[in-house]
């Protein structure tokens, strides 16, 4: 965005900012610059109603993941719209936290990780050969299963992102701004210098969600952000996410089938399968994906129903 | 026929919580055992502490401090070997450390795991075990007369930088594998390359460590004797060595007391050796205390 040097590796992944319906988007072109800051300010102006439904981020295009010789998830095709919680389900194995790798390309980083077929955002196809993985990864942030804060103080967890993508702004505006929009703010403000470590494992997942937010991404990946936590903490997390929905696409990978439930709008139900019967290396293949209320009532695929009512995984 | 259901017959209570006899001695035993183990250790530092101490404080004076060598006991110092220890020191640590710290960020976050890494590993951690004479023959036929540096300072703390970078190099990947994956996935996921996650978090994460590895491997330097010796240090030197003046002769403590003690007169032998070893290990402390003060005030800023 505007605040950002320019160089050329950005620019080859920036015609997609073009058209991402943020709200700085909206603004007239005369703010651009210095408009930027004051916008990230505590009150971002109430989220602009939901477009229609069928705003496309993520069209997903028969993919398939492997770890050397051994595939891990196979042939996926799905959309993932904009503002929306997606969440993905399924038993172990079934290769979900493998595919919301895939999002932000984090599977580039593991050796001998293949990722096949087609993954566009917003029409740009994100394993083409120009595009940067690192500019991919400040656009579509993430958030992990264990918080993961750097062992360095609050204040300085929030101001990295910026400090990396040598963002033009005020970081004690940016770390306010973040922490509020975590619901954070009130718990820390006057501990800003204190090691992050010294904060309860809920608010170190708050404190991550809020650095994957200072660096402005247009979409957030969870993969499985309450698996460490305890349920008042996680209840915190799932409110926040209903919050951060306004303004952020949000895919979330979770083992608990309640939580999807509760917080998403759309839910895709991924099996593991077995590779032979004389091999039971396991990978992962959708099922369905389809709005939650209905994969949880009314599923149109046998496997889902028998797994939402603990028949079996 | 009926099946019985009543339990077996329980021990009695009183004596349902005590230890078999044998296990109580046994246990007392062994503990004996690993005690003498740690005395017998610390008797031995002990005895030639105190031997040394008795020997060497007559020695100790100002003049001994601040003179250079003398054919004459009482009047001998070690000033020349102090001021190229710790010229010695400086070098060497400001070599070692962006040498090893550099191998060890390459090898541990982003060379290829392949033949030919594993190959380079293999041999750093051979050279790490290699005996420290070797490295003082490497010492005299690369840098005094391959690279023509001759017998001076910077030949001293080359040779010692050559010894100690494997070390180093292997402590140094120890730190930085101790630093959580997660936080690099963490920097990762905020668009940070690799190259900025690892020198501002993993890098920063892993130096108390790496200090340590550092502090351990300076004191094997500074009290090494024989690498230096074929390299080229002198046993008395009337002047100063200072870390600039990279192409002066230079003596060491270590390399003084050989001297010392080699010489003919008893007093040598005994006394003014003695006092030298109490300078060496007074500042062998002092250089490790302020290394580990350095470190914790870095670990406890992160």
């Amino acid at each position: 965005m505007d605040q950002r040097t320019s160089s050329d590796q950005r620019a080859a992944f920036s015609p997609v900012r073009l058209d991402t319906g943020r709200p700085e988007t909206h603004r007239p072109s005369a703010s651009s610059t210095d408009g930027r800051s004051t916008d990230t300010a505590a009150s971002r102006p109430s989220a602009p109603p939901k477009r229609s439904t069928d705003d496309v981020v993520f069209d997903v295009d028969d993919v398939s993941v492997h770890y050397g010789s051994a595939p891990a998830l196979v042939n996926v095709s799905l959309t993932i719209q904009r503002r929306k919680i997606t969440a993905f389900i399924g038993p172990s194995g079934c290769g979900k936290s493998t595919f919301i790798r895939c999002f932000n390309r984090t599977n580039d980083l593991i050796p001998n990780a293949r990722v096949q077929g087609r993954i566009h955002y917003h029409n740009q196809d994100l394993y083409a050969k120009d595009v940067d993985p690192v500019e991919v990864r400040r656009r579509i942030g993430m958030v992990f299963q264990k918080p993961n804060p750097f062992p360095k103080s609050i204040y300085d967890n929030l101001t990295f992102g910026p400090k990396v993508n040598r963002m033009k702004v005020d970081y004690d505006e940016v770390v306010e701004t973040s922490l509020r929009r975590a619901a954070l703010w009130d718990e820390v403000k006057g501990k800003l210098k204190q090691n992050a470590y010294s904060l309860s494992g809920g608010q170190q997942q708050r404190l991550c969600i809020a650095r994957a937010l200072t660096v402005d991404p247009e979409v957030i990946l969870m993969d499985e952000p309450c698996s460490a936590l305890d349920p008042i903490a996680t209840a915190h997390i799932e409110d926040l996410m209903r919050e951060l929905e306004r303004d952020y696409t949000i895919i979330i990978v979770t083992h608990n089938m309640q939580q999807a439930a509760r917080v998403s709008d759309r839910t895709a139900f991924f099996t593991a399968e077995v590779e032979s019967e004389n091999d039971d290396r396991r990978f992962g293949r959708l099922v369905e994906i389809d709005d939650t209320s209905k994969i949880f009532s009314n599923p149109s695929d046998r496997r889902t129903e028998d797994y939402i009512s603990g028949r079996f995984g | 026929m009926a099946v019985s259901t009543s339990a077996p017959p329980r021990e009695q209570p009183d004596r349902a919580f005590r230890a078999p006899v044998g296990n109580t001695i046994r246990e007392k035993f062994t503990q004996l055992v690993l005690l003498l183990g740690t005395l017998v250790a610390l008797a031995v530092l002990a005895i030639l502490l105190i031997d040394i101490a008795f020997d060497g404080v007559g020695g100790l004076s100002l003049n001994f401090l601040s003179n250079y060598t003398s054919r004459f006991p009482e009047m001998t110092g070690i000033r020349a070997g102090i001021t190229g220890t710790l010229s010695l020191m400086l070098l060497t640590a400001l070599m070692t450390f962006p040498l090893g710290v550099g191998a060890a960020l390459y090898l541990e976050e982003f060379a290829e795991r392949n033949r030919w890494t594993r190959l380079l590993e293999t041999n750093i951690n051979n050279l790490a075990g290699v005996p420290s004479i070797v490295y003082g023959l490497l010492g005299l036929s690369v840098f005094v007369f391959f690279l023509g540096f001759g017998r001076s300072l910077i030949t001293g703390a080359l040779t010692l930088t050559a010894l100690i970078l494997p070390v180093v190099i292997v402590a140094s990947r120890e730190a930085l594998r101790a630093v959580p994956r997660e936080i690099r996935d963490g920097g990762l996921a905020l668009g940070a390359t690799p190259l900025q996650v690892a020198f501002r978090q993993t890098v920063p994460a892993a130096i108390p460590s790496i200090m340590t590895g550092m502090i351990l491997s300076l004191s094997r330097a500074i009290g090494e004797t024989a690498p230096i010796l074929v390299a080229g240090a002198v046993f008395s030197r009337r002047a100063d060595n200072e870390p600039w003046n990279l192409s002066e002769s230079y003596t060491a403590i270590p390399i003084q007391i050989f001297d010392f003690v080699k010489r003919p007169q008893e007093e040598f032998q005994v006394g003014v050796a003695s006092a030298a070893i109490i300078v060496l290990m007074t500042v062998l402390l002092f250089m490790n205390s302020a290394a580990i003060i350095i470190r914790n005030r870095y670990a406890r800023k992160i």
